[in-house]
């Protein structure tokens, strides 16, 4: 894009209501930040899956088709990493209810800037780079969860890197909810039985979310195992006209990413990393606290953990192999909450009144998350 | 998912069920009873679908 075209989208979109710093609504978008893992194989299983890159996950439903997640190298000019789908079992027999999405959920209260459903509801631009091992044709829909409406716009991968634009006009019917629930999903569609392929394609117009609708026209990443999908730079901003990505440092993508999901992971240097402190309760049982460098989305979140036995309480120089560990429920209700409290048991050792660290247990493989997300 | 190993967690003050203990996709998961937490309300339609059994806690 030539200066002067991204100017005057730029100024377009400045005069549409959008434009600026923290034009971006998608977290992550540069496929920077990846807590959990920077690969995983044998993905595919029905269901949702958060396995590699933070806040983009994948759903799969009815196919014996696999597949690798990884954060890549390979981006195009200016960005460092990119999100790789590698199919390692193909599914050549589409059964009708069969799907895979790549998407992002984005919450309600940060999209109420786009006045969805208003009379003075504003167009949406959204914009990525993709590749593959070969040509291809997938769907891109930008879903609204809470009215039941989408709109949809094929694209094409080839074997180089291509920025895709999508124009979405405004939607003055349906609005957003204002709340920390999920009200938009970007949905990447690359496999899809005949529920989802079998309507009708109307390109980028809000319509209702009609399944048959959905996946109408594209190609199977289940094809074969040659094939592979790539995708960085996932912007959706407001105004009529994608503009350049907004890069952010690595600090800003992984504070927005822990808004949803921290994991706190043991490293060779630190195999008896500390994960949170307090105090025992009984000889048996007690609570420790982390406290939290940003606050998640809700509270108390999910806790992500190794077996119980994978962690010991240590007080008084001494220490002792937890039985369980779970989630405080009791002392986190609501939102914004700093700290987050964790119950513990052990089969003995412990001296009511007494400080507790709970640590790994001389393991640089351990690890300990809070999941909140959508 | 596979959700296996249910079981409800008591919390220390109420004493009434706050958690539910499980190894979903062999993770090991401590999930806060609340509805629009995701991993709860997958674990509750599993239970409404008779897929799922809770343990009752210690």
């Amino acid at each position: 894009m030539s200066k002067a075209a991204e100017l005057a989208n730029l100024i377009g979109n400045i005069n549409a209501g959008g434009g600026g710093v923290n034009r971006n609504l998608v977290i992550n978008g540069a496929m920077n930040v990846a807590q959990r893992s920077t690969s995983v194989t044998g993905l595919g299983a029905n269901g949702t899956n958060y396995s590699t890159v933070d806040r983009f996950y994948t759903y799969a439903n009815g196919t014996a088709g696999r597949f690798t997640m990884t954060q890549d190298s390979s981006a195009p000019d200016g960005f460092a990493n990119s999100l790789k789908l590698d199919c390692t079992t193909a599914d050549t027999s589409i059964a009708a209810a069969e799907q895979l999405v790549l998407a992002q959920v984005i919450e309600g209260q940060n999209l109420q800037r786009i006045k969805k459903g208003t009379a003075n509801a504003l167009p949406v631009a959204v914009s990525f780079y993709v590749k593959g091992n070969a040509s291809a044709t997938y769907m891109c829909a930008l879903v609204d969860n809470d009215n039941n409406r989408m709109s949809t716009k094929q694209f094409s991968v080839t074997t180089d890197w291509t920025r895709i634009t999508i124009n979405v006009p405004a939607d003055t019917t349906g609005a957003l909810d204002d709340d920390n629930a999920g009200s938009f999903n970007l949905n990447f569609y690359l496999h899809a039985g005949s529920n989802l392929t079998g309507g009708t394609y109307t390109e980028s117009t809000w319509g209702a979310s009609t399944d048959a609708n959905r996946a109408v026209g594209i190609s199977s990443f289940f094809d074969s195992t040659d094939r592979t999908f790539f995708i960085t730079g996932v912007q959706l901003e407001v105004g009529q006209n994608p503009t350049e990505f907004e890069h952010k440092t690595f600090g800003q993508d992984l504070i927005e990413c822990q808004r949803y999901y921290t994991q706190e992971t043991a490293a060779s240097g630190s195999p008896y990393k500390r994960y949170g402190f307090g105090g025992w309760n009984t000889s048996t049982a007690g609570e420790i606290f982390i406290p939290l460098s940003t606050p998640m989305r809700d509270s108390p979140p999910t806790l992500v953990s190794k077996a119980a036995a994978n962690y010991q309480a240590y007080s008084a120089n001494a220490t002792d192999a937890l039985t369980a560990i779970a989630i405080n429920a009791e002392s986190n209700n609501g939102t914004n909450n700093r700290i987050v409290g964790l119950t513990f048991s052990t089969s003995g050792g412990g001296v009511a009144g007494e400080a507790v660290q709970v640590t790994a247990t001389n393991d640089t493989a351990s690890y300990l998350a809070l999941d909140a997300e959508l | 998912m596979a959700i296996e190993n249910a079981k409800y967690i008591k919390g220390d003050i109420s004493g009434e069920n706050m958690a539910i203990n499980c190894v979903w996709d062999g993770q090991h998961l401590s999930v806060p009873i609340a509805v629009g937490n995701r991993h709860y309300d997958e674990i509750k339609k599993q239970v409404d679908e008779g897929k799922l059994t809770i343990a009752d806690a210690d």
